[in-house]
């Protein structure tokens, strides 16, 4: 704790107090278990603050250089755990385009239909908890049916509700089952129909709206600086949406808008998530009239794929391809690559490199929370006390993802 | 649009520019260690370049070579929506005398980026405001993402309880064992540092 | 099997009484009101969230729904997530701050045994810091399997027993029926969400 120097003028003060060291975390209910928050206090306000994160560092750089290309997925799964089909995909663009290999139309239409799904949970979450730390239950408990009913979609077509390890270099590990569309569309509708229902609940709360307008707001310069990314960027009126603006899978193809905010507060955050669900749902509609029912979801790649299991059992030829694929790995080609996607908190990036071997050299995340809690100490300097949880809650750190 | 930065940054620095490249699409400068922030700075205020956001800063850890670290950082700009990686590269053999200047003045990012890269890799970035351990508690010995880290080195801080305490054995049982799960592509850099000690 | 169980009722006036032991009274009076300390770090939580929430309501059918946020009021830790080297001197910290008679729940497989996090970073297993009562395997586990764990510890605490167990896999009869549970629900978003 020699980080906090306490050089602190007090002549300001209307009453001369001591100034109150006050730890907040790790394990206190606002902060999700996984940062200490060490603030020191005058009265209520705070004068300073030290974020202290690496609470749940599980040391996931290290452990993908253990195994193959293939088997970071898992731990993928795990990095942001409230949307991980987001990361799932993510990371198979990443070595894809390291392979150069590009997916089928019908598996773009397919993870980007399950990509908006997470979206769609990691915000509902986000939001319903934030909403649940100021004491609103209600709104949380009906976010949370919302989010049942995306992981129903989720367990139908992955066979998990939560860490699904669906993505495969190449394409996805099953195609979609034979309901899917209807499933993710009527699952859009009603959650859709829960967020109009929340946020009307809400909305009209002036407890809750007050306690979030111009609470934590941040300057769109401040906010560039310190890299947020995703709707804490979108809420200073920064429209960066790797979607719209670097448009992977079939992004461009659709039509939808990237919400944005006026002032950066933390109202400004929320009304852009829950807008966000709402296109979600939008693109969820026009993706599934445009996904084909029939073909292909993963590259006919026997240098990364697996071949059928009825094959590995009937020939020599597949069983040694399998044999190879899962105990050295799909080989990548030497070199390194950036790659980055549109996540629930903000860009995802990965950064590679290879040996050319079948074993990860390094994987680098480049993770949205980990830059939108760096923030958290900017924008807690000189609120109340009581503000650190609605700010707080509206960053939406996922621990998984911000200590790596 | 990315290539035009490149072309700007070796008319500009000339000898600076140790190598660039632009596989996968990503375009790399990297650039001699001593003129980091003098470039950084450029590609930051410069119009034509104008990256206000410094997506990512990190390092690689490459023990053959020498010198050993490499640390890399991805722009973005916002405004020409471009972006660009630059890379140099630190350290001894053994990792030793990594030091660069910090980008903090820069970017606001890189206060915590590059207290990452210090507590991951061990590399100094000379003028830091507040240069700690960041995932790491401050007792952490070594630098975990170095390749001759050894992954499985813990450093408890609290002392685990004995089989007495416990009245039991509180080892891992089977299936656990210590080579269970992922053991077969093990690194290298692991196995050489397990077979020195 | 299928007998339906022996209920008494009693009319308003009448008075009786009940004989039993002092520990078994205790046992029952505590199952059915544990309050929990939830240690929450994980990607166990979003499954914790789940499981305190309408649909399965985990909690609240077992009296262990009030959470407390302080642990000299709770006398169950839910530890919820990995543990990481750092983490581990507040978990011990918090579960001898809580009160005797007190139980430790391991949620997930990261707590139980550390999980695929086999590395300098994680502790394996929170019975390597404290002790634990019950292990749930899963990454992250259903919450049917959380509320296995829950009824095995109340059983446990009921009989006073404080050797550690794991919840082990079931058959669930209702996957294998002709309208398992998946089916229903799928029924449900079919026509148009469970509203």
């Amino acid at each position: 704790m020699e980080s906090l120097d306490l050089e602190l003028d007090e002549g300001h003060l209307e009453l001369p107090a001591e100034p109150m060291r006050l730890m907040m975390g790790p394990s206190h209910p606002a902060m999700h278990g996984t940062v200490r928050c060490v603030v020191d206090l005058s009265g209520e306000t705070i004068l300073n603050v030290d974020v202290q994160i690496g609470y749940l560092h599980r040391g996931f750089e290290k452990m993908c250089e253990r195994g193959t290309w293939a088997q970071v997925f898992p731990y993928v799964d795990r990095l942001n755990y409230v949307s991980p089909m987001l990361n799932n995909v993510g990371y198979a663009l990443a070595v894809e385009k390291m392979c150069g290999i590009v997916v089928p139309e019908r598996c773009q239409w397919y993870r980007m239909i399950l990509g908006e799904l997470a979206r769609m949970s990691d915000h509902l979450t986000c939001d319903g908890a934030m909403a649940m730390e100021l004491g609103a239950f209600t709104p949380f408990l009906w976010m949370i049916k919302a989010r049942e009913m995306i992981w129903d979609v989720m367990e139908e077509e992955t066979g998990a509700r939560l860490t699904h390890s669906f993505g495969r270099i190449g394409g996805m590990a099953k195609p979609p089952t034979k309901h899917f569309k209807d499933l993710a569309l009527n699952t859009a509708r009603s959650v859709v129909a829960i967020v109009d229902e929340s946020e009307k609940m809400l909305l009209k709360n002036r407890i809750f709206v007050d306690r979030l307008e111009n609470v934590g707001v941040i300057s769109q310069a401040d906010a560039i600086s310190l890299g947020f990314t995703g709707p804490c960027l979108r809420a200073t009126g920064v429209a960066y949406d790797i979607r719209k603006t670097q448009p992977y899978l079939k992004y461009d193809e659709i039509d939808f808008e990237v919400p944005v905010g006026t002032n950066g507060d933390t109202l400004d955050r929320f009304l852009v998530r829950l807008a966000e669900i709402r296109q979600s749902a939008r693109i969820i509609e026009q993706a599934c009239a445009r996904m084909a029912d029939e073909g292909a979801v993963s590259v006919d790649d026997p240098r990364v794929m697996l071949p059928e299991k009825t094959a590995v059992y009937g020939t020599i030829e597949a069983t040694i391809q399998h044999f190879k694929l899962v105990m050295e790995g799909a080989k990548v080609p030497k070199g390194e690559v950036y790659s980055y996607t549109e996540a629930g908190n903000g860009e995802l990036g990965f950064y590679l490199v290879s040996d050319g071997s079948g074993t990860p050299f390094r994987v680098r995340i480049r993770p949205p929370s980990f830059m939108n809690t760096g923030g958290l100490g900017h924008l807690l300097k000189g609120r109340m006390i009581s503000d650190v949880v609605p700010i707080f809650g509206s960053l939406n750190m996922i621990g998984g993802e911000c200590d790596h | 649009m990315s290539q035009a930065v490149i072309q700007l940054l070796r008319q500009k620095f000339g000898a600076a520019i140790v190598e660039t490249h632009a596989q996968f699409g990503d375009d790399t400068a990297v650039v001699e260690s001593s003129k980091w922030l003098e470039i950084a700075t450029f590609l930051k205020n410069d119009p034509a370049c104008a990256f206000e956001m410094l997506s990512d800063l990190s390092a690689v850890d490459y023990p053959e070579r020498t010198p050993r670290l490499e640390v890399v950082a991805h722009l973005y700009s916002l405004t020409k929506g471009h972006r660009v990686r630059i890379k140099t590269r630190v350290g001894d053999e053994e990792g030793e005398g990594a030091e660069i200047d910090t980008v903090v003045g820069l970017w606001g990012t890189a206060n915590w980026l590059e207290r990452e890269c210090f507590d991951m890799f061990g590399v100094n970035f000379r003028g830091h405001p507040d240069l700690r351990r960041i995932l790491m508690y401050p007792e952490f010995q070594g630098h975990p993402l170095r390749k001759d880290y050894p992954a499985e080195k813990a450093q408890p801080l609290v002392a685990y309880r004995t089989d007495e305490e416990a009245g039991m054995s509180i080892d891992k049982q089977a299936p656990f064992g210590p080579h269970e799960g992922m053991s077969f592509a093990r690194n290298d850099w692991t196995k050489r540092a397990e077979d020195a000690n | 099997m299928n007998a339906p169980l022996k209920s008494v009722t009693l009319d308003g006036n009448e008075t009786g009484f009940a004989t039993t032991k002092l520990d078994a009274l205790l046992g029952w009076a505590r199952k059915w009101s544990l309050f929990k300390y939830p240690f929450v770090t994980a990607c166990c939580g979003m499954e914790f969230m789940a499981l305190t929430s309408p649909r399965f309501d985990g909690t609240a059918r077992f009296g262990a729904e009030a959470p407390r946020f302080s642990p000299r009021q709770s006398d169950l830790l839910w530890v919820v997530g990995t543990i990481s080297q750092r983490q581990a001197p507040v978990l011990k910290r918090i579960y001898e701050q809580m009160m005797e008679p007190k139980w430790v729940l391991a949620f997930g497989t990261c707590a139980s045994s550390g999980g695929f996090y086999d590395n300098y970073t994680t502790v394996p297993g929170i019975d390597k810091v404290i002790p634990c009562d019950v292990y749930i395997p899963g990454c992250p586990p259903r919450p049917e399997a959380v509320i296995d764990g829950l009824m095995l510890l109340q059983d446990k605490i009921a009989s006073g027993d404080r050797r550690p167990a794991i919840v082990k896999p079931r058959f669930d009869p209702v996957q294998g029926a002709q309208d398992g549970l998946v089916q229903i629900r799928k029924k449900g978003l079919l026509e148009g969400g469970d509203k």
